[in-house]
């Protein structure tokens, strides 16, 4: 969650969502609108607390375990329950089916510095208020410093199923940069932990810190897949603004990471990853299995609703069938079916749009006296049109292996995407068999790709 | 001596029945900063035409641009009364104040105020000493034969040295440090003094009354209600309400709607008399057709010469102009059909660049003229302008005879070419002595030619070159500045042209020429150009998804090249559930941003890349704001 929250709308105080996100017409033929064409439902939880900062880090997280006007550590799953408590509220007020909860991501922060108990807490409310998916994927981060196999054993007698180390570096002088303070050595103790306690694992890899070497990022890599774990994520270091590398950087005490760097960084993970065994299913995702991947996330790149509990978390729902190819890729027609039509800008008319996204205040001061209160904790929201809709599809299902449906794309946008396997960023063979597939070098130009492919 | 004339005597200096023995017609040579404007504020309020209640800082300076930037574009004459004892009897005169303008720029109209008067008050600064442009302007009064007035002005300021100056006037115009009189335009101090001194020393005007009219145009003004408002001195003859006028250059024949004097809101007369100072208003609504310099003759009984001077304005100094918004481009042809009404110096052309889409082509007189022109543009029109790099006019001969006037680089012909040339200046340049060797080397290295250098006293120098106006327009005033601490001062004029061994520098992105970044550069600085220029566009053009060559080229000669390197990453490593609605924004601004592209071939160029590469060039639009704010 980044610090900096979205200029939007205000929410009104009950928390309420537009009566368009429950579809306001009667299902269209094709079926892929109305209320039986819902998707899958996942529920993110935010944990705001680290034991310290790391100096890169931009995520909305507090180190103090007590933070005044009740909230502390202590109290926070009673207070993120309430929460969960309004969510239920709000989605069933919204006309929306009840649907058990496929995929629960618990992020933060370092969720596993509160204690096993209150995680298993909250993701028992989670499991009360709307159950659980039998084959539900429940993921937590977790910092390979405050983890044990005892508490590793209680998430997953709770039900968690996958745990997400923040490995990093293997590297200390990296990590000493990047002010991580665990120790290295113990990534492969933790992974076997997890694993023996029938917990999927990932690890979180950054590469190009400042005096990273390419020999630094190998051994990481390496360090990594000697763990034999199913799944990496590895991020290229973003300085971001506000945080203590930015001022380091501007001091001139560390130097920027370069992009020609991060670019050959990338590539050797990807060709490391992948003769492991590894394949990328998102830009930044590499998994052994189909089985491996995260379902989680990938319901962020495609569109499905979540709701975010917890200080600055974000939540999407969808209007149903908003942005479904239309038959013969032809330009898709009406997002809600008949009885509503579209205007030029892209909204539908009236106030429909094809997706509501909001966000809760940042402070969990602030956000518990709200929810104490018995208010949405949201601070904003925006309602998104057609073409905002549109947009994030192509940016975000373009990330995935599976790739883009053309038939989503604007004329101009297909148009574009010749020009592109030309330039080798979309894949040709894909392309011609109707989606828009990275190259390894589109996948370190996707945003160019998305700017040519959302052409209008 | 005596302040307004009191009512009886005063008509006998009613306009059109003024005796030439009682008008003065003076101007004041000042340099910007020199405290023109409000030395010509005390004298409007000490001889009453202006009431105290009225007064206004800087009175005459009409447009916003003037008054703000502390400099006079626009001349206007202003009748004021002033009586002073003539043997023993108050003897009532008029004054008409001629206010030149004091820029380079404007030579031509600063000579035909000047033939305008008898007598000129040459203003300087008592603690800077007199500017290189000052001295042009007072050769130029000298020449028409003015009586020259020396006066020292800010004598209230501490740093103020008026003996160490008032020698350095006499040494330049003749007669004792003494004579020099000694005024302050803020506190009024001396001014009383210097009026008495116009009309004791300045010449009454002489002329032939019974002539046919022959009246100068020193001075033309649009004005949105009125039409042209044209000023003229009367040199034979009179002018008369609703009678017929011919402009002598173009024979137009128009009808005098209205005549009357300034002083200082137009006041309408019966006519204007031999000597006498005034305005014309004909109908006509494009300053074209009255020009400066013509001659208004009767057309019942026209003059059979006209007056000596006249020339028609040329353009020096061309560059392109371009909205920045493609849309703007009719809001810019239809400012420039406006201004033009006012500025009979200012010609255009449409033009279309590769890099910057529709814009114009415009001639200046000057870099001033440029600046001044874009500043309105933008001003008065709300238009975002981007200008090449000024240029100045190429004849281009070709093998077979032919000759090509250039005025834009890209247009330089191919093929072979017998010979260029291109216009140079007369330059001076005043300077404290201690620079002389910095300026030499400035000027050699703008392949200039001394001319000479005269001490204008212990510690100050006057250094007069040849030098190419492109020299001139490139950067020039800005090195000559930083290089002397901000001590010299400079002033040109046409001299001529000359052949000179110039070749055309093209620059190409990806094999594609960038036509806003040709120059006409002399062959050896050629190699210094193409290096610059592909440096600089290295620095600014993004990265693209292929590799792209810069190069400059000479012909099909490559003289530099610098490579772009293709992009390799672009993506945002981390796109999760808090990330989206920023990274769409994000998204939106790029796609945003992508509209101001301009395609160079497939190379995909932000238009601000454009602008960063010219605006950081066009050093010529630099100096003159530097100039006119020195």
């Amino acid at each position: 969650m980044s610090p900096a929250l979205p200029e939007g709308e205000p929410v009104p105080p009950d928390g309420s969502l537009p009566a368009w996100v429950a579809g306001s017409g009667p299902s269209s033929p094709d079926g892929t609108s109305g209320p039986t064409a819902r998707r899958g439902f996942g529920v993110y939880l935010h944990v705001p607390f680290c034991s310290v900062r790391c100096g890169y880090c931009d995520f909305n997280t507090y180190t103090a375990s007590e933070l005044g006007g009740g909230a502390s550590r202590a109290s926070y799953a009673t207070t993120a329950l309430r929460e969960v408590d309004l969510a239920v509220r709000v989605l069933r007020d919204a006309g929306l089916p009840e649907r058990p909860v496929s995929t629960v991501f618990v992020g933060g922060g370092t969720p596993t510095l509160l204690p096993a108990g209150d995680l298993v807490r909250l993701l028992g409310g989670v499991r009360d208020a709307w159950g659980l998916a039998p084959d539900a994927e429940v993921t937590t981060e977790a910092n390979p410093d405050s983890v044990t196999p005892a508490s590793l054993t209680e998430l997953a007698d709770a039900g968690f199923t996958r745990v997400s180390f923040g490995m990093q570096s293997a590297v200390p002088h990296v990590l000493a940069t990047l002010e991580r303070t665990h120790d290295p050595r113990r990534v492969p103790d933790v992974v076997r932990w997890a694993r023996d306690a029938g917990l999927q694992v990932s690890l979180d890899l950054i590469y190009g810190t400042p005096g990273e070497s390419l020999d630094d990022w190998r051994a990481s890599l390496e360090a990594a897949l000697a763990t034999g774990v199913d799944h990496v994520s590895a991020y290229a270091l973003v300085v971001e603004p506000g945080t203590r590398m930015a001022a380091q950087v501007r001091r001139g005490e560390l130097a920027l990471p370069s992009e020609d760097d991060q670019a050959t960084k990338y590539e050797l993970a990807d060709e490391l990853l992948t003769a492991a065994g590894l394949t990328w299913y998102e830009v930044s995702n590499w998994a052994r299995t189909d089985d491996d991947r995260c379902r989680h996330n990938l319901a962020y790149w495609r569109g499905d609703d979540w709701w975010g509990i917890g200080p600055g978390a974000h939540s999407y729902v969808a209007a149903p069938g908003a942005l479904a190819p239309s038959a013969g890729g032809a330009p898709a027609a009406s997002p809600a079916g008949p009885g509503v039509v579209t205007d030029d800008t892209g909204a539908s008319a009236g106030d429909a749009g094809v997706g509501v996204r909001w966000w809760n205040v940042k402070h969990p001061r602030r956000y518990a006296a709200l929810l104490e209160a018995g208010t949405s904790p949201a601070a904003g929201r925006e309602l998104l049109t057609r073409d905002q809709g549109r947009l994030e599809q192509a940016m975000l299902g373009v990330r995935l292996h599976e790739g883009l449906d053309l038939a989503v794309l604007s004329p101009a946008g297909r148009r574009a995407v010749a020009g592109l396997v030309a330039n080798g960023l979309l894949d040709g063979r894909a392309a011609v068999a109707g989606r828009a597939v990275l190259t390894l070098r589109g996948r370190l130009l996707a945003d160019t790709v998305v700017r040519e492919i959302t052409d209008e | 001596m005596s302040p307004i004339p009191s009512a009886q005597p005063s008509t006998r200096i009613q306009p059109a029945a003024t005796p030439p023995e009682l008008i003065r017609n003076f101007c004041i040579i000042a340099h910007i900063d020199h405290g023109k404007s409000t030395l010509a504020d005390r004298m409007l309020q000490l001889t009453g035409v202006v009431e105290p209640r009225a007064m206004r800082a800087q009175y005459l300076d009409r447009m916003d641009i003037e008054r703000e930037r502390g400099i006079t574009i626009k001349s206007q004459a202003v009748r004021m009364p002033w009586a002073v004892d003539v043997d023993g009897a108050e003897t009532p005169h008029a004054l008409n104040m001629i206010d030149t303008p004091g820029h380079v720029d404007f030579t031509y109209e600063v000579s035909r105020s000047l033939a305008a008067c008898e007598g000129a008050v040459l203003l300087v600064d008592a603690a800077q000493g007199i500017e290189a442009q000052t001295l042009a302007n007072l050769y130029l009064a000298m020449e028409n034969e003015l009586e020259i007035i020396p006066v020292l002005n800010k004598i209230d300021l501490p740093a103020a040295q008026p003996e160490k100056y008032a020698e350095e006037l006499a040494n330049l115009v003749g007669g004792d440090p003494d004579d020099v009189l000694k005024v302050s335009g803020k506190t009024g101090a001396g001014v009383e003094a210097l009026l008495d001194r116009i009309v004791e020393r300045v010449p009454a005007p002489v002329g032939d009354p019974d002539a046919p009219a022959r009246a100068m145009i020193f001075d033309s003004v649009y004005d949105t209600y009125r039409g042209v408002v044209t000023y003229v001195r009367v040199v034979d003859g009179n002018l008369n309400p609703r009678e017929r006028i011919v402009m002598m250059s173009t024979r137009a024949t128009h009808e005098l709607l209205e005549i009357g004097v300034i002083s200082p809101e137009p006041i309408v007369t019966k006519g204007l008399g031999v000597g006498e100072v005034g305005y014309l208003i004909t109908g006509v609504k494009d300053v074209r057709q009255s020009k400066v310099g013509d001659t208004v003759t009767n057309a019942a009984k026209p003059a059979d010469e006209a007056l000596g001077g006249y020339s028609d304005p040329k353009p020096m100094v061309f560059s392109g102009l371009y909205p920045i918004d493609g849309t703007d481009y009719p809001v810019l042809r239809d400012a420039l059909d406006k201004l033009k009404l006012n500025d009979a110096a200012l010609n255009y052309e449409p033009e279309t660049s590769v890099a910057l889409g529709f814009g114009f082509r415009v001639g200046f007189l000057g870099l001033l003229h440029l600046e001044i022109v874009r500043e309105r543009l933008e001003r008065e029109f709300d238009l975002d302008l981007i200008s090449t790099a000024p240029n100045v006019v190429y004849d281009v001969t070709l093998e077979d005879g032919t000759v090509v006037k250039v005025t834009n680089p890209s247009e330089f012909p191919g093929g072979k070419i017998k010979q260029v040339s291109e216009p140079v200046v007369r330059a001076t340049i005043l300077a404290p002595s201690e620079f002389v060797g910095t300026v030499m080397g400035l000027c050699n290295d703008r392949r200039g030619q001394m001319l000479g250098m005269d001490y204008l006293s212990e510690d100050r120098v006057e250094l007069r070159f040849t030098l190419p106006l492109a020299e001139i327009v490139f950067d020039f005033f800005d090195q000559l500045k930083s290089r002397t601490r901000g001590y010299a001062s400079l002033d040109y004029e046409p001299s001529g042209d000359q052949v000179a061994d110039l070749v055309k520098v093209d620059i190409l992105l990806q094999g594609e020429q960038v036509d806003a970044f040709s120059a006409i550069v002399h062959k050896d600085k050629a190699y210094d150009y193409g290096v610059m220029m592909t440096a600089k566009l290295k620095e600014i053009i993004p990265r693209q998804q292929f590799e792209v060559p810069i190069q400059a080229a000479v012909g099909a000669r490559v003289i530099a090249r610098e490579t772009v390197r293709a992009m390799r990453k672009d993506v945002l490593a981390k796109c999760y559930g808090g990330d989206i609605s920023r990274k769409r924004k994000l998204l939106e601004k790029q796609k945003e941003g992508k509209k101001r592209m301009k395609n160079i071939g497939s190379v995909e160029v932000p238009k601000d890349a454009f602008i960063a590469a010219l605006s950081s060039d066009a050093a010529g639009g630099k100096d003159a704001k530097d100039k006119s704010k020195k």
